[in-house]
């Protein structure tokens, strides 16, 4: 078997698993866009783009586009995180699968692989309401999805490294609360990040879920102006996505394999 | 001869300067049933985990069929089943996908493996359970179906770390019985055990472990006419009385151990120690008299009880 294939065989254990809980997270994947954008867009947008709002596009279109990315992420974070402690400390299942000529790196590759088949149907789902919303056309929604899958990905490659990193599940709330939450809020998905305090703006470059939000209005909506975007070229927020899922898989892998194969 | 299905020689397996296996040897052929038996922490979950290839060895010679498990332990993965000492079902699969899956990271296609999870669902007695979640199954259950999760790819070898530790007696007869099956139908077994009932019932032969070093080997009817005479006088006195009757025992048997509850008395003859007992005027509250077992062995090789 090569790598793939093995890879393939984990992610279709997570497969059959989903088949029965699939229910429970599709709801959440049709009922939160279609919260957030009537709350954020609808709601909130009819009163930014009555007041001074300087922005050159209709506020439901700048969330919608904002929130595809962020929905990537907290999606992406979550895959990387309770289910791989569960994997690693709470039902053990790695520690049997590593008996079967799977190892490691095949759990990792096949978690990723899993992983990015759920990410484009969330993110699909999410498409198809903003459409229905008003908020994108078919075709930047579209456009969307790749760049939001990547930051999900991302997301999901480096917190499954520092989960295994853990050695119990209460620093898994704790990450939500203290990181992805603020990311969330600050990384330019409901405001641009030049209405950030000055010392606060340089402080969003670095943090990832920016990069995704930036990429995807890049790609979804071409030609809108730096009220929305900043001056950055596309391929900047693309290789930082695409180094940060690297690093996460590779470190994931090497992480997984101290533990486990101690 | 054949070349041994596992062969480890000076094989050392270290956590930081913690010694864990110590230069320990070993073979274990075609169709044997061996044991690791030792108390908790003498090696033999350590010494598993090399023959597993999921842990690497720190040190020495391993080989599992011939193969380095350093260079290609898929490959000795393929052709081994594998019960861990703690459960590690998947809780959100039902028992038979449990079995298919397995069957999948082996490699299997769904025709081989639809047959296979019938036989042994039928092997573990799980068949009326086929379709229900993992979790609510009897501990029994759980051990079983992960004995039968092992088999699934028929292997050559079946590694066993503490099967029945946790049960209560009767799963624990069952179990037997269903690993007996297996290795009258000729299968190689390694099974690591602190109880040396399970030992003497399943173990064509073993080796004792205690910290980290094989100190003693052989069948085990061998290891008890060995290190221990047939017969045991178990004797428990009245608070304060032990001390004052140890003092009037030399002699007696042939060996003596003091524990905290009781004093043996190792013996050839049980019958003629209780008389001469009784003619220094030792009065014990309580006398039982019992065949040697493992655990006399392990006391005398160690000085201590398995089971601490």
């Amino acid at each position: 078997m090569t790598t793939l294939s093995r890879s393939l065989r984990y992610a279709e254990s997570e497969v059959i698993a989903y088949r029965r809980t699939w229910r429970g997270t599709v709801i959440t994947s049709f009922v939160n866009p279609i919260l957030f954008l009537a709350a954020m867009g609808a709601g909130l947008g009819s009163l930014v783009d009555d007041g001074t709002g300087n922005l050159a596009i209709p506020y439901l279109v700048f969330v919608a586009s904002g929130l595809m990315a962020a929905t990537a992420m907290q999606n992406g974070a979550g895959d990387g995180s309770f289910p791989v402690m569960a994997g690693v400390l709470w039902r053990k299942n790695f520690h049997g699968t590593i008996t079967t000529p799977l190892g490691p790196e095949d759990i990792i590759w096949g978690r990723l692989i899993w992983g990015l088949a759920r990410l484009t149907f969330v993110l699909g789902v999410f498409a198809v309401i903003a459409v229905l919303f008003g908020a994108m056309d078919l075709a930047p929604a579209l456009l969307a999805i790749p760049p939001s899958v990547l930051t999900g990905i991302a997301f999901t490659a480096c917190i499954t490294a520092w989960t295994l990193t853990q050695e119990d599940g209460r620093s898994l709330s704790t990450l939500f609360r203290f990181l992805i939450v603020p990311l969330f809020l600050f990384s330019g998905t409901f405001f641009p990040i030049s209405q950030l305090p000055g010392f606060l703006e340089p402080v969003a470059y670095v943090t990832p879920l920016f990069h995704g939000v930036e990429a995807v209005r890049k790609i979804a909506l071409p030609g809108v102006d730096e009220t929305i975007v900043t001056s950055l070229p596309l391929w900047v927020h693309i290789v930082y996505l695409v180094v940060m899922a690297a690093v996460g898989v590779y470190l994931s892998i090497r992480i997984l394999d101290r533990r486990i194969r101690p | 001869m054949t070349q041994p299905l596992v062969e480890a020689r000076d094989l050392t397996k270290k956590f930081g300067d913690f010694v864990a296996v110590d230069s320990i040897d070993f073979e274990i052929h075609k169709g044997e049933s061996f044991g690791f038996l030792g108390p908790n922490g003498a090696g033999k979950t350590s010494t598993m985990k090399m023959i597993t290839t999921v842990s690497p060895i720190t040190d020495g010679h391993l080989r599992v069929f011939g193969i380095d498990p350093t260079v290609d332990g898929r490959s000795i993965r393929q052709r081994i089943g594998v019960v861990p000492q703690e459960d590690n079902l998947d809780l959100e699969l039902t028992v038979a996908e449990n079995l298919y899956i397995y069957g999948r990271y082996h490699d299997m296609t769904r025709p081989e493996i639809e047959p296979k999870i019938d036989e042994l669902l039928e092997f573990a007695q799980l068949a009326e359970r086929r379709d229900s979640k993992v979790e609510p199954l009897s501990g029994g259950m759980k051990r079983r179906l992960i004995i039968a999760r092992a088999l699934i790819n028929e292997p050559d070898l079946i590694i066993l770390d503490e099967p029945t530790t946790g049960l209560d007696p009767q799963a624990r007869h069952l179990l037997w019985d269903r690993l007996y099956r297996l290795k009258r139908e000729g299968a190689t077994l390694i099974i690591t055990t602190h109880y040396m009932d399970e030992a003497e019932q399943l173990c064509d032969r073993l080796v004792v472990m205690d910290n980290g070093k094989i100190v003693a080997g052989g069948s085990p009817r061998q290891l008890i006419s060995e290190y221990a005479p047939r017969e045991v006088v178990e004797l428990r006195f009245q608070d304060g009385q032990k001390d004052e009757a140890v003092l009037k025992m030399e002699g007696v048997a042939n060996r003596s151990e003091v524990l905290a509850d009781r004093v043996l008395l190792y013996t050839d003859d049980a019958d003629e120690t209780q008389r001469t007992m009784h003619e220094r005027g030792i009065q014990p509250e309580q006398v039982l008299v019992r065949r040697s077992t493992l655990e006399d062995v392990f006391l005398r090789l160690t000085g201590r009880g398995l089971i601490d």
